[in-house]
């Protein structure tokens, strides 16, 4: 009979954890590029974009992430692709993500005063110039604390994959558990990990949200 | 070429309505129960003891930045081995009722800040006692300021309750699950039950949305 040590558990999760970062840092970047190619779509006022865009949103924030994994799992399946649990968690991952962070990035940009728009044109600045050299960077500004918010909610939302097989925290937590016949301990340490991540992302969040209203 | 078989699944439907109506009654009761929760801790951060804001503090942040899934496994899989046994079900509405009721904290305390100071005050001078002010005057006007957010976190523990399926509590998800396992029909099957969470969302919005606007500010 093999004898866990309390550090054996927590080695063990604190290497599936690179994982969760992993999938965390791929769904946080894959979708801040979607999101921000459908934003410009709609910035752009391509036809049909505003509306396209609207119901992608919707779809995605209408709909329990558990399914959008499932869906993601056994549909690509369905094409003949081989999918395997990683390839199905970062594309659902991706798009969730893409969907929420178009929807923050969307409210930012539509913070920015008209007249701004307006002036710029005014100014015989193409599209391009007005986002690069007016808009964006103000929006930026009052993006980047609702962002971090969002990548909390991103990071604790990996832990769905685990239900389509995908080993991160979660899945390694249950693994363990298995071994060990120490469910209270296991999944104690999976929380307090957990925590470990989220909570500075929380903090910093919070401190830019403050610095931001001062401002 | 990819051949979709939809009524195989809605053959079932039996299942699926019974699984949709456990997410109904799971998102209900914990609705109401973490809401209640929720208003008691904002009570807490705003008014309370200093002890014991620390602790609803503690237990805010926690439950704020750790993952639902885990906080269920936590319930159901872990505190057996402490001597509390619970059916499925009880697990997944007290794992419920503790997420909302942490989310439900923040939103309501937001609420309750924004009430004028002056308000408080002349209750306060018409001999109200505290709990009267605060049941009477402070709260009905907070819950209508976040009403809208309040009715968005509901919907977002329903959305989780999804997972309460992996604790083989019989709601909508499992349902799908179990369709597909019978007719290795997963991709319909989920699409169907994605479809119904949907439709659930909607429903569950606007039904929110008439009780908020009937008895919390008048039925004008």
């Amino acid at each position: 009979m093999v004898e866990f040590t309390l550090w054996d558990v927590l080695r063990n999760l604190l290497l599936a954890g690179r994982w969760t970062v992993a999938l965390s840092a791929i769904a946080f970047l894959g979708g801040g590029l979607v999101g921000l190619a459908l934003l410009t779509a709609r910035a752009a006022r391509l036809p049909g974009a505003a509306r396209g865009v609207g119901v992608y949103v919707q779809l995605f924030q209408g709909t329990p992430l558990l399914m959008q994994l499932f869906l993601a799992y056994f549909g690509l399946a369905l094409f003949g692709v081989e999918v395997s649990p990683w390839t199905a968690a970062a594309l659902a991952m991706t798009l969730y993500a893409s969907a929420y962070l178009c929807e923050i990035w969307r409210g930012c940009v539509e913070a920015i005063p008209r007249g701004q728009w307006e002036a710029s044109a005014s100014l015989a600045l193409t599209f391009r110039e007005q986002l690069r050299h007016v808009i964006g960077p103000q929006a930026l500004r009052i993006a980047i604390a609702p962002t971090v918010g969002f990548a909390v909610q991103l990071i604790k939302s990996t832990s769905l994959a685990s239900v389509i097989g995908f080993i991160e925290l979660t899945k390694a937590g249950t693994m363990i558990t298995n071994a060990t016949f120490r469910p209270f301990t296991v999944y104690a340490c999976v929380a307090l990990m957990y925590f470990a991540l989220c909570f500075p992302v929380s903090l910093w969040s919070r401190r830019l949200e403050r610095s931001l209203r001062r401002a | 070429m990819i051949q979709l078989n939809f009524p195989a699944v809605l053959a079932e439907w039996p299942l699926l309505l019974r699984g949709a109506a456990m997410t109904v009654v799971l998102t209900a009761v914990s609705a109401t129960i973490g809401t209640a929760l929720g208003t008691a801790c904002a009570w807490v951060r705003v008014w309370g003891p200093a002890w014991l804001k620390a602790i609803v503090a503690a237990y805010v942040e926690l439950i704020r930045n750790t993952p639902f899934i885990v906080q269920l496994f936590f319930i159901f899989f872990g505190l057996p081995s402490a001597g509390v046994r619970l059916s499925p079900e009880l697990a997944s509405v007290i794992a419920m009722v503790v997420n909302l009721g942490a989310y439900a904290a923040e939103i309501v305390r937001a609420g309750i800040e924004a009430t004028p100071r002056g308000q408080i005050e002349a209750a306060q001078s018409l001999a109200l006692t505290p709990l009267q002010v605060f049941t009477r005057v402070v709260l009905p006007p907070a819950f209508k300021r976040v009403w809208p957010s309040l009715t968005g976190q509901v919907i977002i523990v329903m959305f989780g309750s999804a997972v309460c399926g992996q604790i083989a509590t019989a709601e909508l998800s499992y349902s799908a699950n179990l369709i597909q396992s019978r007719n290795f029909r997963a991709f319909e099957a989920f699409i169907v039950a994605t479809a119904l969470y949907f439709v659930l969302a909607v429903v569950v919005r606007h039904v929110l949305q008439r009780l908020g606007a009937r008895w919390l500010f008048g039925s004008r």
